[in-house]
């Protein structure tokens, strides 16, 4: 940003802007560097990955380990798992909180500041902090290992009543006016007028949702206990216990855990990194 | 919507969102096809957590409230309502209520007063270990985070060309699920096989220096690094992304002015950018600490707290005395320790962020 003269200056942008792409390829390499290395361990023979020094392509290249992988461990089950979890915790969480934030948005009542003070308040909570009587309520349902205690408790979530109240109050109230004076009900104008307006903050929460649930480890890890409940990142968690040094075989179930995360992000990289970045607290 | 923080066609350049008090406000003007489709309203949630403070309804537009919508509300609170009550508010309560009891969930509990605080603060030589490991990974994580994400966002703001190439490599770790990613960087940093070992022993050959791998992960000075790498690996596109929607929040006139003034480009940077940013940076500062004192599955996978206790954080000891020791009312005294650290720490930053966090005139501070 120092002061030149117009010719140089543009010489010095070109071997800046050199230096800065050659940065962050450089970054992108070791971005990329597990996955490539994942990868490629998944596709080796055993002999050829306890050799020294490593080579990054596998020669010959094993498909079988998919195989093995998937004979050794039920990853088909753990993707319908997963799939069924996310997206019932998805559906329900959009729900129980769009039906929340329309009351905080739009309707008018008593105490409706201080309750959402409440809501707001449940926010600071931390997950760990409710988890042990979570889990012995759960075991009270004798819901253990079964697909309400993974889906029933996160499928409430304050942030998602926050987020979406402060969307819905940006739509014009006219709307929702006109709509009454045609004789709508409460009911009518949340799902024909506040929801079809509010697409892009959905579709920013859904996918946040979706990933956070499909994702989530501690919790399954309590509450699951066999195959027949356990979610993609619990059931890989549990083949690591049990092929230990079988890299090959512990590569490829990774890789089939992340794929479908990962193609689907490719094809929609925009609305993830919005939907993500918006919605954002819970990264991890 | 609160969280649009484009500078839009009618607004001022407002960059930032840190309060529910500029999140939000109905404005008559904004047009419908605006809404339809807002910019990359990023980061504006900012503060789900620190907006409860300043979360007013400043705004008077709402009208009395209606008899006959009482309890409509009511109905349309209820679902979410009783499931905050059942899983979230009794829970609290109960945590508390169990953390003055010893209970392994067979026999019935019993009351021991605050034992088990007292264990925890004064005999408890492993607690006192997960205390320091996880303040050793907050202050190590929070601050390496910020620094990368950001200049990592400041380097592709000015690449121009490949923005989103880059955007979509540097965020895929952000969508990996972890225990995957804890997968491959525990072989990874695996000491005989491992391609970072294999790395450095050639560099030692090669160079004649005395350098040798240290086996990582069954080396209590080494796995925490590991950890952080990992961690690193996996948010540090997170931070970018954020931060990139704050720099391009950042009007443009602010950089013309600096260099008419002669500014080096360290200068505006640390005069124009820096500041202007500040606020994203006490957001990032504020949820990456609270992520930092929440580590878990990283260490689960890749280390299982090992070795020797070495990456053993509180939420894995937690963990450890419910499910693995049968200890409920202890794993809930140091649930209630987390969540005390947690509520403390975030304060403090809430308090000294005044000190360093610049907000634009009139903002609220």
């Amino acid at each position: 940003m120092t002061t030149r003269t117009a010719v140089d200056g543009r010489a010095a942008f070109d071997a800046r802007n050199l230096l800065i792409h050659a940065a962050l390829i450089f970054g992108s390499v070791v971005m990329l560097l597990p996955f490539g290395w994942m990868l490629a361990t998944s596709l080796k023979a055993p002999p050829q990955i306890f050799t020294y020094p490593p080579t990054l392509i596998p020669n010959p290249v094993v498909w079988q380990n998919y195989v093995d992988t998937v004979r050794a461990m039920p990853f088909g089950r753990f993707y319908l798992n997963s799939l069924f979890v996310a997206v019932s915790v998805t559906t329900l969480q959009i729900l129980t909180a769009s039906l929340s934030a329309f009351a905080f948005a739009r309707l008018r009542y008593r105490g409706r500041e201080a309750l959402f003070l409440v809501y707001l308040a449940t926010l600071m909570i931390p997950f760990q902090v409710t988890m042990i009587p979570n889990f012995i309520l759960i075991r009270y349902l004798r819901w253990y290992d079964t697909f309400y205690a993974l889906i029933v408790p996160t499928a409430f979530s304050a942030f998602a009543v926050f987020l979406l109240r402060q969307y819905f109050r940006g739509i014009p109230v006219e709307l929702d006016e006109a709509a009454r004076m045609d004789g709508a009900s409460s009911l009518r104008i949340w799902a024909r007028v506040i929801m079809p307006l509010s697409g892009p903050v959905l579709a920013a929460l859904t996918i946040f949702v979706f990933l956070g649930s499909w994702n989530d480890f501690l919790w399954p890890l309590v509450v699951t206990n066999s195959n027949a409940t356990r979610t993609i990142p619990v059931g890989l968690a549990s083949f690591q216990g049990q092929f230990n040094t079988d890299w090959h075989l512990l590569m490829a179930g990774s890789v089939i855990a992340l794929l479908p995360v990962l193609l689907v992000y490719i094809l929609a990289q925009k609305r993830f990194v919005e939907g993500i970045t918006l919605s954002g607290m819970g990264g991890r | 919507m609160g969280v649009r923080q484009t500078p839009h066609p009618h607004g001022n350049h407002k960059v930032r969102a840190e309060g529910a008090a500029d999140v939000a406000p109905y404005s008559g003007h904004t047009t419908f096809a605006h809404r339809a489709k807002p910019k990359l309203p990023l980061q504006a949630h900012m503060t789900a957590q620190t907006a409860s403070v300043s979360q007013q309804t400043s705004v008077s537009r709402w009208r009395r409230y209606r008899p006959d919508q009482q309890w409509e509300a009511y109905l349309f609170l209820l679902p979410s309502f009783a499931g905050f009550l059942i899983f979230v508010a009794i829970p609290v309560i109960a945590s508390l209520a169990l953390s003055f009891f010893d209970w392994n969930l067979l026999s019935p509990p019993e009351f021991v007063g605050v034992k088990n605080y007292v264990q925890l603060l004064t005999s408890d030589r492993v607690f006192r270990k997960v205390l320091f490991n996880t303040f050793y990974f907050t202050v190590t994580i929070v601050p390496l985070q910020l620094a990368f994400g950001l200049l990592l966002a400041v380097a592709l703001n000015r690449a121009v060309r490949g923005i989103e190439i880059y955007r979509l490599i540097y965020f895929m770790p952000v969508v990996t699920t972890i225990v995957a990613a804890a997968l491959v960087f525990q072989w990874f940093f695996n000491r005989d096989f491992g391609i970072l070992a294999a790395a450095i022993w050639e560099l030692g050959a090669k160079t004649g220096l005395p350098i040798r791998p240290p086996d990582w992960l069954n080396d209590p000075d080494w796995a925490k690094p590991a950890v952080v790498v990992l961690t690193l690996w996996k948010n540090t596109g997170f931070t970018m992304v954020i931060y990139l929607a704050a720099l391009q929040g950042v009007p443009r006139e602010l950089y013309d002015a600096a260099k008419v003034d002669g500014a080096s480009g360290w200068q505006s940077f640390r005069y124009v950018t820096f500041p202007m940013v500040s606020p994203t940076t006490f957001f990032l500062m504020v949820i990456q600490m609270i992520g930092a004192f929440q580590l878990f599955s990283e260490a689960f996978v890749m280390t299982r707290g090992g070795p020797a206790q070495a990456t053993l954080t509180i939420v894995f000891y937690i963990y450890q005395m419910a499910f693995e020791f049968s200890r409920m009312g202890k794993g809930a005294a140091v649930a209630w320790v987390l969540f005390i650290f947690i509520f403390l720490f975030t304060f403090i930053q809430t308090r000294l962020q005044r000190r360093w966090v610049h907000y634009e005139a009139g903002g609220e501070s």
